[in-house]
């Protein structure tokens, strides 16, 4: 579209404002974990590190920051896969079953997506320590995995709606039993929104942090966002050491944003664009 | 003849073992925690003692007249306002004039999307040093601009605090909201733009005319997650303040977290729980319908 240059001037002055907004706390981020205590307290925040040191990181690693990512790797990976799994069997009865409940039942699910979790937060800490898991990683999975199903199942039964028909017909004429025609057809033909909603999840449990403040309390049982917040309690004063812990766990998210771009945002968005 | 009733038997118990996982764990995670929580609010409880004692609505009643629950309300109410009136306008005129320059502008996409990459919890631990009126970013930019006086103590001053939390807020979510009418406005057909030139419509005619009155359900849908949102904040603001300086960033999220798990009232705290649940479902649903009629 064509644009007076006037305003196109101003545009531009905007954007690069809005640059500077956007992407000034990160470069500070950065810049200020390759300093050391010394360099913070004497030069000013502009000032490049005089001799860029590695030693943050190498506090941050002494800590607990491979457990705490690890932790993370397990407790996502595990959860999505669950969902993934949980949520396309139940997608593929709801776009395809006919039987009496599968309306109310389907919105009853949907209308999960409503819920706030806070009100559920409370009974889950005491279930939790009632059977055994609290401080434990598999604690979590199952109120990460309950609570991304309403929002999953959404997903996936929206789009197994749009699958033809005539596939499953040819398959059922061919003897396939429903497994089969779940496992061999839909399955792979969901493929596009399988991964939405894997990147959906998996972002959003990447960063979850209330239920993992709650459920979890030793250090080697957290993960990665509950340890940004127990190395900020340690280390409140060395602020270069938490700069440098929080550069490094923004690090998977911008690799993966590079990775997949357009996969990322359409994942990132899917909770958004439901109306 | 028998085969296909073996057929329609092995179907049957598909559909329920295919539901059965779903439905285990929406009962056990979510369905059974909403009742909890609202039989927990009639007991007074520390969650670990035996002894649960059941006080009737004394919960309630306290709810009602606890100031500092009405203050944490009215702070989530000042974020869903400034939040609304600060993100979504922004958030669509970047993303208009980001669609305006076309390919060239795809840089500047990329680059306002960099905040949606981090989690609230370290976007709340970096803004509490960007804030420090020592070391900070902001203080560094106003000694730059020789602004030094406008110098404050953005997070420690209880009059400031909550706006500087907004403005955190602001920064975090403009880029999804940017995202989202991006996408939207590629949907208006490009021929509508096409026919408004021919018919000599100015930019802003344009802009006012038919690109907002087509972009209004998507405006809509912006104000109800932004709405809804607001009433849940809990990470950010709890990383960054804690609900203080003197209770002056306390929101109903933070607010039900120390009663519940620093004081260990879990009978009052599902009690603020609770009256989340309602003031949120109720909202939405106000919200929701709101909008609908309108469209209709």
């Amino acid at each position: 579209m064509g644009m007076r240059k006037e305003i196109k001037k101003w545009f531009i002055v905007f954007l690069i404002i809005w640059v500077l907004i956007a992407d000034l706390p990160f470069l500070f981020m950065a810049f200020t974990s390759f300093k050391t205590q010394m360099d913070l307290l004497t030069g000013a925040v502009w000032e490049l590190p005089k001799q860029p040191t590695f030693s943050n990181y190498l506090t941050v690693f002494k800590g607990n920051f491979i457990s705490y990512f690890k932790n993370s790797v397990i407790a996502v990976s595990l959860s999505v896969v669950l969902i993934l799994l949980i949520s396309s069997m139940s997608a593929y009865v709801f776009a395809r079953a006919k039987f009496k409940f599968n309306n109310a039942l389907y919105s009853l699910i949907i209308a999960g997506m409503a819920i706030p979790i806070h009100v559920t937060l409370i009974p889950i800490y005491l279930l939790t320590k009632r059977i055994g898991v609290y401080d434990n990683i598999f604690g979590l999975i199952g109120p990460y995995v309950a609570l991304s199903l309403p929002m999953s199942v959404f997903i996936l039964t929206e789009f197994m709606r749009e699958i033809p028909v005539e596939f499953e017909e040819a398959a059922k004429i061919d003897g396939c039993s429903f497994f089969r025609i779940y496992s061999n057809i839909i399955l792979p033909l969901s493929r596009p929104a399988l991964i939405t909603v894997a990147i959906y999840n998996g972002t959003y449990l990447w960063n979850e942090f209330i239920f993992a403040l709650v459920l979890t309390s030793s250090p080697s049982k957290r993960t990665l966002p509950l340890g940004i917040w127990d190395f900020q309690g340690q280390y409140g004063s060395d602020i270069p050491a938490i700069m440098a812990f929080l550069t490094l766990s923004l690090l998977p998210m911008l690799i993966a944003y590079i990775l997949g771009q357009d996969k990322i945002i359409k994942g990132m968005m899917a909770g958004a664009v439901k109306g | 003849m028998t085969k296909a009733k073996d057929h329609s038997i092995s179907e049957k118990l598909g559909i329920v073992l295919f539901l059965l996982p779903t439905l285990i764990f929406i009962g056990i995670y979510i369905v059974y925690p909403i009742i909890m929580s609202f039989w927990l609010s009639f007991y007074e409880w520390d969650g670990i003692s035996p002894k649960k004692e059941f006080v009737k609505f004394k919960n309630w009643s306290a709810l009602f007249t606890d100031s500092v629950f009405w203050h944490s309300l009215t702070n989530n109410i000042k974020i869903i306002i400034l939040s609304l009136l600060i993100q979504i306008p922004l958030a669509i005129l970047i993303a208009i004039i980001i669609d305006r320059g076309g390919k060239k502008f795809d840089i500047f996409k990329s680059l306002f999307y960099l905040p949606m990459l981090m989690s609230s919890v370290a976007i709340g631990v970096l803004f509490k040093y960007v804030y420090d009126p020592q070391f900070g970013l902001i203080s560094a930019i106003l000694n730059l601009l020789h602004l030094e006086n406008l110098a404050k103590d953005w997070l420690g001053d209880p009059s400031i605090a909550l706006y500087s939390v907004i403005a955190v807020i602001c920064w975090q979510y403009i880029p999804f909201y940017m995202i989202f009418f991006i996408a939207a406005i590629s949907n208006i057909p490009q021929e509508l733009y096409e026919a408004a030139k021919i018919d000599g419509a100015t930019q802003t005619q344009y802009f006012w005319k038919i690109e907002i009155p087509l972009l209004l359900p998507s405006i809509k849908t912006a104000c109800i997650l932004s709405l809804i949102g607001s009433l849940k904040y809990f990470d950010l603001i709890y990383v960054m303040t804690e609900g203080g300086p003197a209770g002056a960033t306390e929101l109903m999220a933070t607010y039900m977290y120390k009663n519940a798990f620093a004081s260990f009232k879990m009978g009052y705290g599902s009690t603020i729980a609770s009256a989340m649940f309602i003031i949120i479902t109720t909202a939405g649903l106000i919200a929701y319908f709101a909008t609908r009629q309108k469209e209709a």
